[in-house]
This record gives structure tokens, C-alpha cells and sequence, in this order.
């Protein structure tokens, strides 16, 4: 691919990459939003979160299979009762990461 | 520079560090891969600062090393980044009122990860658009880096030192208890849990982000208004 190629290719990705991220802030953050809207929208953090984790915890992505028992979700367990005393942002990071790399060498 | 100034880069910075050591792996991981693919060190940068976000860029290397057409990948681009409305939408509650030039910079670094944790800031208050704005900021000049780094570098870092590889996973964990602030929280999370997982196994594509969320908040909102009107 010549960099006209990658140009184009890159420039078209950009653009459907930053419309869907601008246009509901430029729109919404002028325009008095319901209160229905507001409401909803104070779901969606907790929703969206939850479904980015989920799948990556209890599914195999090479296979597209259930998988019950990965290492990610053992991991998470601890991690996540960390997170619940703690409220570390940092330190549950770092925990994660540790079991998550004694546990790879087990 | 002044003391505020210098706080607000600080407490930007203080936020932004789980976000860039968990870019750092991935990027790298991105980088070889691209290389892999046949694209120079220069197309992985003009690929991290025109279209800075993840999975997509993930997506567009497997799809240029299986030699996919330039409308294919931009189409599927769209489709897989279509999540950031949503967050873009949440985000908007609580940047009222600013210029659209500022919104214009801020929606370039609008990821899962700047979304989670800016969202997480200003719901706690003590946040405002310039700390917001500089973590976007940060995380895309990691990013950057470390997609390059890969591109250069990457085939001679170890596989999974030290565990990074869990750094954003640990993240979104830590974020999603800062979420739960309600019976209603929980019960949202679970449901979106649930279906993201079911929706994943049984529909190809991405199209479970954006599904089970939706849904997942809808269902929540409808048992919040209907446990209210019950009282």
C-alpha cells in the first residue's frame, strides 16, 4: 500500500471513528436534555462497564464458546472484593495484574 | 505556569496512569501485529493519531493482512465504534454549556477507558473538562507511543511480563464498583452481564456492546420508574 493508500484508508477511519464520538456531545451538551434522557443516561456507564467485562470473563474469544473457570475471571474475583474495601483505583490494578501474573505461572 | 494549572495537570495525570499502563501492552501488541502485516512504522503512527481507537485499529490490521477492500474496513470501523454515542451522550450531562471547539478536541479521546474513568470523576464532583481533557490527551500520546514502539521494537518484548495484559481488565473492575451506587446500579450491571454474554455467544460481530447496554439500561430505567410510582 502506497501512503495514498494509507491516507485515505486512515482519513476514512478517523471520520466514522470521531463523528459517532462528537456529534451527541456538540448536540446535547447545547440543548436542555429531558429529564427521562438524563436518567437513562446514568444507566449507561454501569451498563456499558459491565458489558465490555462480561464476555471477556466468561467467554473464549478464539472459539466464541462459553468458558467457565479462565484464569481472567479467578482473577477477577479477588480483584474485585479488592476493589470493594479499597475504592484504589490504583491498587486494584496492580493487584490484578500480580494474580494475574502468579497465576499464569502456576 | 500557576498553582491551579499545575494541579489540574497533576490530578489529569494522577487519573490517567491506569489507563496508559494498560494502552502500554496493547499498543505494543498492535504494533507487531501491524508490522507483521507489512505496514511501516509511519503508517502505525498515522493509524494511531487519525483514528486513536483500539479495536478498531485491532480489526483494520487483520482485515489489511487478509487483504479486506478500504470500504470494507471503514464500514466495519463505523459499526464497531458506533458503542461511542453512548458515551459520548453520557458524557454531555455533565459538559452543559461548553464551547464547541473545546467539545470538538475533548471528542477526539473519547475511548471506553478516558469515557470510564473521566464519567467516574465527574459524578464524584472535584473534576472539570480541562483534568477530562487532559486524560484523553495522555492516553492518546501513550498510545501513540506505544503502538509505534510495537511497529519498531515489539518482537523482541517478552508475552505477558508482569501481568499488564490484565491492567485494563483490573480497571474496568475498579470502575465498575465505583458505578454501583444503588440497588439499581447492580441489578443494571448483572442484567447487562448477562445479556452482553448471551448476546456475544449467539450473535457474531460486535454488535453486543451496544445491545446488551442499551437494553440492559432500559430494562433498569423501567424498574426504577415502576418501583417509584409504586411507593
Amino acid at each position: 500500500m502506497t501512503f495514498n493508500d494509507y491516507l485515505f484508508l486512515f482519513g476514512g477511519m478517523g471520520l466514522v471513528t470521531y463523528l459517532p464520538r462528537a456529534l451527541p456531545l456538540l448536540y446535547l451538551a447545547h440543548k436542555k436534555m429531558p429529564q427521562w434522557l438524563i436518567d437513562w443516561l446514568s444507566l449507561i456507564p454501569v451498563a456499558i462497564l459491565s458489558a465490555l467485562l462480561a464476555p471477556s470473563l466468561f467467554t473464549d474469544a478464539a472459539t466464541r464458546s462459553f468458558a467457565f473457570g479462565k484464569l481472567e475471571l479467578i482473577v477477577a474475583i479477588p480483584t474485585l472484593i479488592f476493589a470493594l474495601k479499597t475504592r484504589s483505583l490504583g491498587g486494584t490494578v496492580l493487584i490484578g495484574m500480580l494474580l494475574y501474573w502468579l497465576g499464569g505461572m502456576l | 505556569m500557576n498553582d491551579s494549572n499545575k494541579q489540574t495537570l497533576r490530578q489529569g495525570s494522577t487519573a490517567a496512569w491506569p489507563i496508559c499502563l494498560g494502552y502500554f501492552p496493547i499498543g505494543l501488541a498492535l504494533g507487531v501485529l501491524a508490522q507483521k502485516a507489512g505496514m511501516p512504522w509511519w503508517a502505525v503512527a498515522m493509524m494511531s493519531i487519525m483514528v486513536f481507537a483500539g479495536s478498531a485499529q485491532f480489526i483494520c490490521v487483520a482485515m489489511v493482512a487478509a487483504g479486506a477492500s478500504t470500504p470494507a474496513i471503514i464500514l466495519t470501523t463505523f459499526v464497531v465504534n458506533l458503542r461511542h454515542v453512548l458515551m459520548s451522550s453520557a458524557l454531555a450531562v455533565y459538559l452543559q454549556g461548553v464551547n464547541r471547539s473545546f467539545l470538538a478536541l475533548f471528542s477526539y479521546g473519547v475511548t471506553d477507558e478516558s469515557f470510564a474513568v473521566n464519567l467516574t470523576h465527574f459524578r464524584d464532583g472535584k473534576w472539570d473538562r480541562w483534568r477530562a481533557l487532559i486524560v484523553n490527551h495522555l492516553a492518546n500520546s501513550v498510545w501513540i507511543m506505544a503502538t509505534v514502539c510495537g511497529a519498531l521494537v515489539g518482537q523482541f518484548v517478552p508475552q505477558g511480563a508482569l501481568g499488564i495484559d490484565y491492567a485494563l481488565t483490573g480497571m474496568f473492575i475498579c470502575l465498575l464498583v465505583f458505578q454501583l451506587q444503588g440497588r439499581i446500579y447492580v441489578i443494571t450491571g448483572l442484567l447487562a452481564a448477562a445479556l452482553s454474554v448471551t448476546w456475544y455467544l449467539l450473535i457474531p460481530g460486535d454488535s453486543y456492546i451496544v445491545g446488551a447496554s442499551m437494553s440492559a439500561a432500559t430494562i433498569g430505567y423501567l424498574l426504577k420508574r415502576r418501583y417509584r410510582r409504586g411507593r
